[in-house]
């Protein structure tokens, strides 16, 4: 290209940026290249435009708006509906004070919160549910940021926050649960349903199955043949079959194995199954987390005199269990998409509850709206939550320590 | 387990303190456990099949079902047992876990070698596909694709026709089915004449490659010569007829014929998993030092051939092992069939669990059935495994 | 040092929870099986506390002897397994209520045993999931139009009578497929949903015949495989055909044939090994039979109660007349527990016609589900 003579000026290099080299670098590089852009390139116009025609002119929309309190809440009663807009505002304020006082991915996930809430308000205001849900959710968008404010300012600190989200589980729990006799009179898990059954049934069952996915896989590294035998074969042989055959098992089988005077109710037996199910993927993932500890910090601390129960809480756990967090964002992504599978043991969850309001005779036929819609909530969801595990694995500095 | 160690002064350790006893206790007190979970869940099993006048026990396998299934590899009625039904099911499941592996493999490859594409619409569009179908559930994407996608397809009448040959309607997709004629046999022979050329060509290029003048472009001239040889025998004998699917009062009939739930679980599980496939491939070709390529580049190779020769080779050692992991995830997932009426094994199964008043006995078989699957995937993925890495050295 | 301690704290915390949160779940591998007893408190539904005390039974003791009534009685609610997506029999409104003649009758049993006809557990079953969920004694009570057979009545749970005699039939698109008998549909593809009588029917059916069924475990995709055109035709009972033909976008292009493949009785069924709460159920149906047939409906019992001479009412409603004993049913349940039951449901005449009669979309013929004084089927023994 070059070395015509030493003397001649090259004439500047043209086009090495702007929107021109841009496209001619990235899209029409070669004649192959070129070709294949403008076939993609028609096929995608194609594609948007046909769908884009029938989301506005065809679908019909009115079928999600009309029943969106089911696609939320199912059949969680109407007036008791402000006991989960209070928890969202709880957890709001958490999540708004956690990104003030850590920053970083706290404060990613509390973008995402508030933009979840702004999202909703939206639909909800186009609903016959009426501004005043809409303007709680606006209410508590905004409060992650006031909390936020706080936080920043490091009023409060870290500790007390830690302790305050470990409750917030129980506390969330006993919200939406409720008791008798309070202003939170109990709601049978019955009538949990849509969103709100499958957040519950996707955070429940990785927070419990965790503490037994830790046990499991210190069980299967253990030197006791028997315990590690036993742990080992529990994860293969959960991890062998699939999920609809424990939910299966949890909500059909379960009950001849216990007394007949104990009744759980289906929700927490589909959450059992979650459980046990997911307990084996996280086992697998903490191993990882264990296997990535030098041998040399187990000797060292036995060196130190430190018993093997001290070893593993001290030294071992805290190291591995903080490189598999990303992992188990990604595991808690995969098992919220799971918690569909509870529709085939018939609960209303959030397809559940679709698939029982397509047998509505008003909205016969309108299939496809309603799984389209189900579909962008789980995209925009799991979306969300894989870009915030991206950017915990980059804050918590996996992989370069 | 066994602990050569010195025995220590028994005096100086008691019991209690003792590493060797506790390790015992412990072992023994997880079986005891163990067992007594298991004493306590079987006691009540027991009292609630006595309550109830329930038995638990397999032979209802020889009864005859009484259901039809809609689709099977083997000839099946309703007059056959429980125990066809169930290898029904669980060939339909093998068909189209088996298929779907394949196909996802291909695509997860496409995909992710699209990722890295030096195209930027290339790129987005592989990189789009791969986020929305990885963030949400196959089971709503099984539902869109059935209801969605196949069911409206043309009705029979209308039905999508190729050369008047290959038929698309919502009924499925129906293609000339091959069937062997007389002369298959005697066609056999030119396929062997064709790998007899094709071995000669690769012998004399490996010969010729010690020596100072290879020739380049021997083996390919033997596949060349292998294609020919079989495509004259084709030409001339004639050793594969193919009927074609006739449009009946109702349907097409003869050929081969996909019913779009076969179709729909197929194209779902291909397309959720060739998504996972190619972020694993993405993954694999990227942890190939660059190093590799430019040197490759060096050497002169073109594009094709370095990712050929050069990255695939390298990366497929990385790429194997969470490749298992998603071969295992797709035979699984096929369970989700039975939202769209595949009969397959899970969809079988839970049938006969309803029919036979055996839930226990028929979801244990099902589960051993699916563990069984997984464990010999896993095998055969572990077994290759070995043999890339062994070859690699 | 002390972020690992923290670490552990959390990690204990949320084995707490485990426990705590009735995990119950048996765990294998773990050295303490962690089974808490379950809460069998959070019965009472918002709005209507249930009059009976739960008093629980200890954890330990074994109770074999707590029949289903009591157990029903002791949690305040009945657990009624419904199909969920067939209107007219159950389904969801857009307010999230049960509907329809199924769910009325197990409105009438809350009633009945428990005085409030909203203490129901409603749980949507799928066809294939009734024989299991009834054997393991999951469900009180399975209303759910299930036909009544001699193999499900010995291998499910016992069958209360009949409350709608019904029959299979075949549906078929007329714009599409040109047939009026059965035997013209050979060689079509025909939906039927999984697990049901109308499955193994149409095997009989069609033995002779070749055929392809297109089978699907749920009442939906059953009927939208068979609108958006995958099937020739569909077979049901003849009222769920009509039920689901009603929602569809040109209900008028769709014919049912008019062969009755079989005889389809559907009504409750209660779990094997509890005779008591059988006769419960069983006398349940037969009130709201013979409420019908003395003329008492949910407008007039409360008068019936106070002005009505006629012995055989005064026993149905437990009006014990002066200067006579009490009439014991023997039932288990409240002496009046037909007026509640009455009084919250109505009689049969009543339950059909608010949810299949000449009001509703349905317009469904009472035919064999008529009294028998008007030459149909419903007869109830005598209530004495």
């Amino acid at each position: 290209m070059s070395g015509q003579g030493m003397g001649e000026t090259l004439p500047p290099p043209r086009d090495v940026i702007g929107p021109a080299a841009w496209l001619r670098e990235n899209l029409f590089s070669g004649w192959v290249n070129s070709v294949v852009t403008l076939l993609t390139g028609a096929a995608i116009i194609w594609l948007i435009v046909t769908i884009g025609a029938w989301a506005v002119s065809e679908a019909r929309w009115t079928v999600v708006t009309n029943n969106l309190r089911l696609f939320l809440i199912g059949q969680y009663p109407a007036d008791q509906a402000w006991r989960i807009l209070l928890n969202l505002g709880l957890i709001s304020v958490l999540a708004g004070l956690s990104a003030g006082a850590w920053g970083g991915a706290t404060r990613a996930m509390a973008v995402t919160l508030s933009a979840l809430q702004l999202m909703l308000a939206a639909l909800v205001v186009a609903s016959p549910l009426g501004i005043i849900p809409a303007g709680v959710l606006v209410l508590n968008a905004a409060l992650v940021w006031v909390a936020f404010g706080f936080g920043l300012r490091g009023w409060i600190p870290r500790r007390p926050l830690l302790i305050a989200w470990v409750l917030s589980l129980p506390v969330s729990f006993l919200l939406i649960s409720g008791v008798a006799g309070t202003p939170f009179p109990s709601v049978s898990s019955n009538v949990w349903g849509g969103l709100l059954l499958t957040v519950l049934l996707a955070t429940v069952g990785i927070l419990l199955s965790f503490p037994f996915g830790v046990l499991l896989a210190l069980g299967r590294r253990s030197q006791l043949p028997v315990v590690s035998i036993m742990s080992t074969g529990y994860i293969e042989i959960i991890r062998g079959v699939p999920l609809v055959t424990i939910l299966f098992m949890a909500d059909i089988i379960l009950p001849l194995f216990l007394p007949g005077e104990w009744r759980l109710d289906r929700v927490a037996r589909a959450m059992g199954g979650i459980t046990l199910f997911s307990a084996a993927y996280v086992a697998e993932n903490v191993r990882g987390g264990l296997q990535a500890i030098p041998s040399g910090q187990i000797e060292a601390s036995q060196a130190l005199g430190l018993s093997g129960a001290q070893t593993n809480i001290h030294i071992v756990l805290p190291q591995a269990l903080r490189a598999v967090i990303p992992a188990n964002v990604g595991l808690f992504i995969s098992l919220l998409k799971d918690t569909t599978l509870v529709t085939i043991i018939g609960l209303l969850e959030l397809l559940g509850i679709s698939r029982a309001i397509l047998a509505q005779p008003d909205s016969f036929g309108a299939q496809m709206e309603v799984y389209v819609f189900i579909a962008a909530v789980f995209f925009i969801l799991c979306y969300a939550m894989s870009q915030a595990s991206y950017r915990l694995e980059r804050a918590l500095g996996v992989g370069t320590r | 387990m066994t602990l050569n160690v010195d025995p220590p002064p028994v005096a100086a350790v008691p019991p209690w303190r003792d590493v060797r006893v506790l390790r015992i206790a412990a072992q023994v007190v997880a079986v005891i456990a163990v067992g007594l979970l298991v004493a306590f869940l079987a006691r009540n099993f027991a009292t609630a099949l006595s309550e109830r006048g329930l038995g638990f026990g397999f032979g209802f396998l020889g009864r005859s079902a009484g259901f039809d299934i809609s689709e099977s590899p083997i000839p099946y009625s309703p007059a056959d047992t429980y125990g066809t039904a169930f290898l029904v099911g669980l060939l339909n499941t093998l068909f189209v876990s088996f298929i779907g592996i394949i196909l996802a493999t291909v695509l997860g490859i496409v995909v992710g070698v699209a990722r890295l594409s030096p195209n930027w619409l290339v790129r987005r569009i592989a990189s789009s596909y791969v986020e929305v179908i990885r963030n949400t559930p196959l089971l709503v994407q099984l539902f869109i694709i059935y209801f969605a996608v196949f069911l409206q397809l043309p009705a029979v009448a209308q039905s999508i026709s190729f050369a008047g040959s290959v038929f698309l309607n919502q009924r499925g997709v129906f293609v000339p089915g091959p069937q062997l004629t007389a002369g298959f046999t005697p066609w056999l022979a030119f396929v062997a004449l064709g790998i007899g050329v094709l071995v000669a060509a690769r012998a004399v290029a490996r010969h010729r490659e010690d020596t100072e003048r290879p020739i380049r472009g021997l083996t390919a001239l033997g596949w060349l010569g292998l294609l020919t040889v079989v495509t004259i025998g084709w030409v001339l004998i004639g050793p594969v007829a193919f009927e074609l699917p006739v449009r009946a009062r109702f349907n097409f009939v003869g050929g081969l014929g996909l019913s779009p739930e076969f179709a729909a679980l197929l194209t779902g599980l291909v397309l959720y998993t060739a998504a996972f496939i190619g972020e694993v491939v993405r993954g694999g070709i990227q942890a190939v030092r660059r190093g590799q390529v430019e040197a490759a580049r060096a050497l002169g190779l073109s594009e094709g051939e370095t990712l050929r020769l050069v990255v695939f080779p390298q990366a497929l050692r990385i790429i194997v092992p969470p490749l298992t992991s998603q071969y295992l995830n797709l035979a699984k997932n096929s369970s989700l069939a039975i939202a769209i009426g595949y009969p397959d094994l899970f969809k079988v199964g839970q049938t006969m669990a309803n029919q036979t008043g055996q839930p226990l006995p028929v979801i244990l078989m099902v589960m051993s059935t699916y563990l069984a699957i997984s464990l010999v995937t896993s095998l055969l993925m572990n077994i290759y495994n070995r043999r890339i890495q062994v070859l690699e050295r | 040092m002390s972020r690992s301690r923290l670490s552990f704290i959390t990690l204990m915390v949320l084995a707490l929870v485990v426990t705590a949160c009735g995990d119950t779940a048996p765990s294998p591998g773990a050295s303490q099986p962690a089974v808490s007893q379950p809460d069998v408190d959070p019965t009472e539904s918002v709005g209507g506390a249930p009059s009976t005390a739960p008093s629980e039974s200890q954890a330990g003791e074994p109770a074999p002897s707590a029949g289903r009534l009591a157990q029903v009685q002791d949690r305040g609610q009945l657990i009624c397994g419904v199909n969920g997506s067939l209107p007219g029999f159950s389904f969801l409104d857009e307010d999230g209520q049960n509907t329809g003649f199924d769910a009325d009758f197990c409105r009438a049993l809350a009633a009945a045993v428990l005085g409030d006809p909203e203490a129901v557990e409603f749980r949507a079953i799928n066809a294939d999931q009734r024989g299991p969920a009834l054997q393991t004694g999951d469900i009180d009570v399975l209303i759910r139009n299930t036909t009544w057979t001699v193999s499900r009545d010995t291998a499910w749970g016992l069958f209360a009578p009949t409350t709608f005699y019904d029959g299979q039939a075949i549906m078929v698109n007329s714009t599409l497929v040109d047939a009026t008998t059965i035997d013209e549909l050979e060689g079509a593809a025909i939906c039927v949903q999984s697990g049901t009588t109308t499955e193994l029917n149409l095997a009989d059916r069609f033995a002779a015949l070749d055929y392809q069924p297109i089978v699907f475990p749920e009442i939906d995709p059953t009927y939208a495989a068979y609108e958006d055109g995958r099937c020739d035709a569909v077979t049901s009972d003849r009222s769920q055909l009509v039920a689901r033909r009603t929602a569809f976008a040109n209900p008028d292009e769709h014919v049912i044939l008019e062969e009755v493949m079989s005889k389809e009785p559907l009504g409750p069924v209660a779990p094997l090994g509890d005779d008591e709460w059988f006769n419960v159920v069983k006398w349940v149906v037969y009130a709201t039979i013979e409420a019908e047939e003395q003329g008492i409906d949910s407008t007039n019992v409360a008068d019936m109660v106070e002005t009505s001479e006629n012995p055989v009412v005064q026993r149905l409603l437990g009006v014990t007349p002066e200067g006579t004993d009490p009439f014991e049913s023997g039932l288990g349940l409240e002496p009046d527990w037909v007026v509640t039951m009455i009084g919250a449901v109505g009689n049969y005449a009543e339950i059909y016609d608010r949810n299949l009669g000449p009001g509703t979309p349905f317009d469904l013929e009472r035919g064999l589900n008529s009294l028998w004084t008007d030459d149909g089927l419903l007869y109830a023994p005598p209530y004495r």
